[in-house]
């Protein structure tokens, strides 16, 4: 297990978060540090505040107060527009499901994160050949680039979704319950070839779950409830 | 990549997507074509007189004396008699003159009697002269020449025999005196192409045995006998004037409006034609506002369309979102989906509109004399796709704003 001795991926200290319209609910999470190339389970039950958190970490919901740091910058501190561009740069995303535009390319779907990170594309040098990489590696078919991802099946394309997360190789990767929908044969597949991936490019991985059964295989096991409260003002 | 991508989820949604842009389409060629029918009416109207520099009839009002003698639309109030007729031809501003006598008619078509040197001075379509199809022009007095379009719905070929009737839509007919067709005309586009041309001569001919528009029961003169007749005119119902000099148009219409013997009015084509324009354009606005509400509509469809698909693509927008797209870009891509749609169904509008008038060209032409020709799009034409690309462009936005209010509120996180 790799500790954080450095300058930690991902850093939450004292993060207060209350949601629109609902002044009296909030989420309150006063410190989670990942550290650079660590793989983390995230275990909670369903309405624990698993999805606001992630939105917290993306900058796409901003907290009230406290300090959120991915790979030592503050988001909290740029405008929209910067944080849109910074996650796009920093993290890597993967979906429960329907995580694919159904429309486009196998290998769109893969480059559309450079669209918008400018920074990360440059450390790709072959678009094309990264792609290709990637597939192989993931295990995808040769020929799966120009197939539209709409049809491939549900295993397929959560492969293309960790290799559009995991292209260009961002500091942090999260997957929220990439598993969920795959059978246990190609769900301990998916996890060998992201762990592998994270391994090669020392990549953060942050990964929510329901399923405590996968906690042998993460460097650390972190139950929502542990490190962040929902709270409920009564006034 | 962003383009291929807003044309991948056109494609995706084809069913909708195409229709909407068939809409679009429709409602580009309906525009497109009332602007063409106008132009081509209005272009038709004007190519149908051209060299003639006044027009003498009774006075009445100067649109009415252009239809009734050029077009064969209404009927003359009055006649110009022979003497006046006489006295005009004789001014030494008069270069030619001919005479056109109308009334009568074959079936639905007008007969029109005049001289000879109608075929050698009536010009249309950019001076053009009447040419013989088949046959010649008439050489005897119960000769006829007919136009294109009264060979064609009749079926007549020279040498036939033709019996006129006695004014329009008339059960009398002038039985005793039939015509012989000598020629038929070549297509020109124009009234006359609709018309029975027969001499002034033959006009007063077949009217021996009858006084005050009725026959006269008893009497039927041989046509022999009528040959040896004096059958000069005692009126016409107008002339088309030739003048020596452009300079002298004025000063001529200006003393036959002044013409104290008998009331009479001159008047220029072009002029009366503008006139006519005007009495018509409140019909035309009308007809243009319509149909540009056509396509306001469709771009309101589009609008609708864009507005009904925002849920169901919240996810798509979400998955931009998350991969780092600002709310910006989601307002760009359905900007651009709007703008592609309303382009391809603006293009795909000029070519309905061409395929359309490849087939409507000889129908129109055939059931209202009305030539539209078919030739490359005008600059003004450009403008209007322009214009109608711009417009969805500008319609998308409120569809657009609110994706990107969504997007904004969504952020990464929908769950569908």
């Amino acid at each position: 297990m790799i500790l954080p001795d450095d300058a930690p991926t991902l850093l939450m200290d004292n993060v207060q978060y209350r949601w629109p319209g609902q002044a009296s609910f909030g989420l309150h999470v006063p410190n989670l540090t990942l550290a650079p190339a660590e793989t983390v389970l995230l275990l909670g039950e369903s309405g624990s505040g698993k999805s606001t958190l992630l939105s917290l970490i993306c900058g796409t919901v901003q907290p009230q107060s406290g300090r959120v740091s991915v790979a030592g910058t503050d988001i909290a501190e740029m405008s929209a527009g910067k944080r849109d561009r910074f996650r796009a740069e920093q993290i890597g995303l993967i979906f429960q499901q329907f995580n694919l535009l159904p429309y486009a390319s196998v290998q769109d779907n893969i480059l559309l994160p450079l669209q918008f990170a400018p920074q990360r594309r440059d450390r790709v040098a072959s678009l094309t050949d990264e792609v290709t990489r990637l597939c192989q590696n993931l295990g995808l078919p040769k020929d799966v680039m120009t197939e539209r991802a709409g049809t491939l099946s549900v295993g397929q394309q959560q492969r293309v979704a960790a290799a559009r997360a995991l292209i260009g190789t961002p500091p942090l990767i999260i997957a929220d319950e990439p598993t969920s929908s795959l059978d246990a044969a190609t769900q301990a597949t998916f996890l060998e070839l992201l762990f592998a991936q994270s391994q090669t490019h020392g990549t953060t991985l942050l990964m929510v779950s329901h399923d405590a059964r996968l906690s042998t295989q993460f460097d650390r096991v972190i139950q929502m409830a542990d490190i962040a409260q929902t709270t409920r003002d009564d006034a | 990549m962003i383009f291929r991508l807003a044309m991948g989820s056109l494609f995706a949604r084809a069913l909708t997507v195409g229709m909407t842009i068939l809409a679009i389409a429709l409602s580009v060629a309906l525009f497109l074509g009332v602007e063409k029918v106008r132009t081509g009416a209005k272009a038709s109207f004007a190519d149908t007189i051209s060299g003639t520099d006044l027009i003498v009839g009774a006075r009445s009002g100067s649109v009415q004396l252009l239809l009734y003698s050029v077009f064969r639309i209404g009927n003359a109030t009055n006649n110009l008699t022979w003497e006046s007729y006489r006295d005009i031809a004789a001014r030494p501003q008069v270069d030619w003159i001919v005479p056109i006598s109308l009334g009568d008619s074959h079936r639905e078509f007008r007969v029109m009697g005049t001289t000879p040197a109608f075929f050698d001075r009536y010009k249309y379509r950019s001076r053009q002269s009447l040419s013989v199809r088949d046959g010649a022009i008439m050489s005897d007095l119960f000769d006829t020449v007919i136009g294109a379009d009264v060979a064609a719905t009749l079926g007549y070929s020279v040498g036939d025999p033709i019996v006129v009737s006695h004014g329009l839509a008339s059960f009398s007919d002038h039985k005793d005196q039939p015509f012989r067709v000598s020629g038929i005309l070549k297509k020109t586009g124009t009234p006359v192409d609709r018309t029975v041309i027969v001499s002034l001569e033959a006009i007063e001919a077949i009217h021996v045995d009858w006084k005050s528009g009725a026959k006269i029961p008893g009497q039927s003169t041989p046509a022999d006998v009528i040959r040896q007749m004096d059958l000069k005119p005692k009126a016409v119902t107008a002339a088309l004037v030739g003048v020596k000099s452009r300079l002298q148009i004025f000063t001529l219409q200006r003393s036959i409006n002044d013409y104290t013997q008998e009331h009479l009015l001159a008047i220029l084509p072009g002029v009366a034609l503008q006139e006519l324009w005007q009495i018509v354009g409140i019909a035309e606005t009308a007809l243009i506002a319509v149909s540009g509400m056509v396509i306001i509509t469709a771009l309101i469809g589009m609008m609708a369309t864009i507005f009904s698909s925002l849920n169901e693509r919240r996810r798509e927008m979400a998955i931009f979102r998350a991969m780092g797209a600002r709310p910006r870009v989601i307002l760009g891509m359905l900007v651009l989906e709007a703008t592609l749609m309303a382009a391809i169904g603006a293009i795909l509008g000029l070519v309905l509109l061409y395929v359309g008038l490849f087939f409507a060209q000889p129908l129109v032409d055939k059931a209202f004399g009305l030539w539209l020709p078919i030739t490359p799009p005008t600059l003004h034409e450009a403008w209007v796709l322009c214009g109608v690309i711009i417009a969805g462009a500008i319609v998308s936005m409120v569809p657009a704003l609110r994706a990107y209010r969504m997007s904004l509120a969504d952020g990464m996180m929908v769950r569908i």
